[in-house]
């Protein structure tokens, strides 16, 4: 996936205002089952995906025995005894090794990060891209955060209403080897409807303006669920799973710190690593920062203490040796 | 990568700035190249007019979408004007890096620096020897 294909503004603005199409076949998946898949996925995750109805889709984290949060992840259910989880490139081996190690011998998996593409269709247009591909009704209905077979431009996938833009779209996983016939048909028959081809840089500025976590910047091993935001998905009252004593510990003495989203004030744009200040004193890093094409003005993401995290606070972002005004708001800095 | 011919009345540095002589001033700015490689230019951050520069030093900042880049000046001497509408449209980087898109007016202490930068023949062939 490249950096951009067009330019980061002109392709943030095409999912914002029509549709953008991402390759991000580099994202993992591993497929586990058996009769105990979910259940056994269940007591690897925060969320609870026990009782998660055939075709749904729920995003959750994984954290480890302390509560740091090891990665975050889509789970599919795509068949009564069949599960996909969606994890970040970067955590793959990471995430693979875990669920190696605490899923039981009854319960096969599979890293399919290899043999499976992953093509992201994101914007307000998505649907009519569908449409002009031919595909059916229910599919064009389907809810956000369900998943259905189907087959387009003669290429089996499943489909998900889901995606990383703060748009509605699809995400679509294929074989490898269908994924450039699919990625053809897409951009050939989606042309009319504004679609094009969108990058990384995109991606992150998308993703930011909807405040959707970037793993190894928003969230690491050393942050928490409840202090990055996350705790509408941790669970503590619907089953065992790894991490779950951490977190009521860490639920119960309440955070010291939280990840808030700021606005630039004063000139400058703040970028993952710079410090933050309040009153003098270092307090906290920004984890994400960059211009917002959309809101139209320098956001980002970082820790502070919990007394400087209410909206409306001054923060101080230390850029190249000075310090920058900022101001604690109200997140997602997009919503559509 | 696409071959683009570069000015022949400007001077280049190593960092991927142009100057060119205008009477007793030397206009800067940055090449088609660096634009290429910044993309989206969001932000320009430079010295006030009055201030002195060193020659291959930084003089200021410039960010894109997604990255940070020093800038260095061509030559040395005292910082006379700079672009003030790149404040509000630093998006004229990109569209005009040799016209609307000017960083600053230097008036140099030394005019002979000029002669230790690239001319667009060398500019170009030193462009050929960097990776993408």
């Amino acid at each position: 996936m490249p950096v951009r294909y067009e330019g980061i503004k002109a392709e943030h603005e095409a999912v914002r205002t029509r549709a953008g199409l991402f390759d991000v076949s580099h994202m993992g998946e591993i497929l586990v089952e058996g009769p105990n898949a979910v259940p056994e996925v269940d007591r690897l995750v925060t969320n609870d995906v026990s009782n998660l109805p055939v075709g749904r889709a729920l995003y959750t984290v994984c954290c480890n025995d302390a509560g740091g949060i090891l990665d975050d992840l889509i789970v599919y259910r795509l068949e009564k005894e069949k599960g996909l989880v969606g994890c970040n490139a970067s955590n793959r081996d990471k995430i693979v090794t875990h669920f190696a190690s605490h899923l039981s011998l009854g319960t096969p998996w599979n890293d399919v990060s290899d043999s499976w593409a992953l093509l992201a269709l994101q914007g307000p247009s998505a649907v009519r891209v569908l449409e002009a591909l031919g595909a059916p009704e229910e599919l064009l209905k389907l809810p956000s955060f369900h998943v259905t077979r189907a087959s387009l431009a003669g290429v089996d996938l499943w489909v998900a209403r889901t995606g990383y833009t703060g748009e509605d779209g699809f995400e679509l996983f294929c074989a490898s080897e269908d994924a450039v016939t699919l990625w053809r048909a897409l951009l050939e028959k989606g042309e009319p409807c504004g679609l094009q081809p969108v990058g990384l840089g995109a991606r992150d500025t998308l993703r930011l303006e909807a405040r959707l976590m970037l793993y190894g910047n928003d969230i690491t091993e050393e942050t928490n669920p409840f202090e990055a935001g996350l705790g509408w998905v941790v669970k503590l009252d619907a089953g065992d799973f790894v991490g779950k004593d951490a977190l009521e510990a860490i639920k119960a003495a309440g955070v010291e710190r939280k990840l808030v989203g700021f606005e630039m004030v004063g000139r400058g744009i703040a970028r993952h690593g710079y410090l933050i200040v309040v009153d003098g004193q270092r307090v906290g890093e920004v984890t994400s920062g960059s211009p917002g094409p959309t809101v139209g003005r320098n956001i980002g993401l970082g820790y502070v203490p919990k007394s400087s995290s209410k909206i409306g606070t001054r923060l101080g972002i230390e850029i190249r040796g000075k310090v920058v005004d900022a101001v604690v708001v109200t997140t997602p800095f997009y919503k559509r | 990568m696409v071959m683009v011919t570069y000015p022949r009345d400007l001077h280049y540095t190593r960092e991927h700035e142009w100057a060119r002589l205008e009477g007793d001033l030397i206009r800067v700015g940055i090449t088609a190249y660096a634009v290429q490689q910044l993309g989206d230019v969001t932000l320009v951050d430079m010295p006030a007019p009055g201030e002195d520069v060193q020659a291959h030093e930084r003089f200021g900042d410039i960010e894109s979408v997604k990255t940070v880049s020093e800038l260095f000046a061509p030559v040395s001497g005292e910082v006379v004007e700079v672009n003030a509408a790149l404040e509000s449209s630093p998006e004229l980087v990109n569209e005009g890096p040799y016209e609307e898109g000017w960083l600053i007016k230097i008036r140099p202490s030394d005019r002979t620096e000029l002669e230790g930068l690239m001319d667009a023949a060398r500019y170009e062939e030193y462009l050929g020897t960097l990776d993408g």
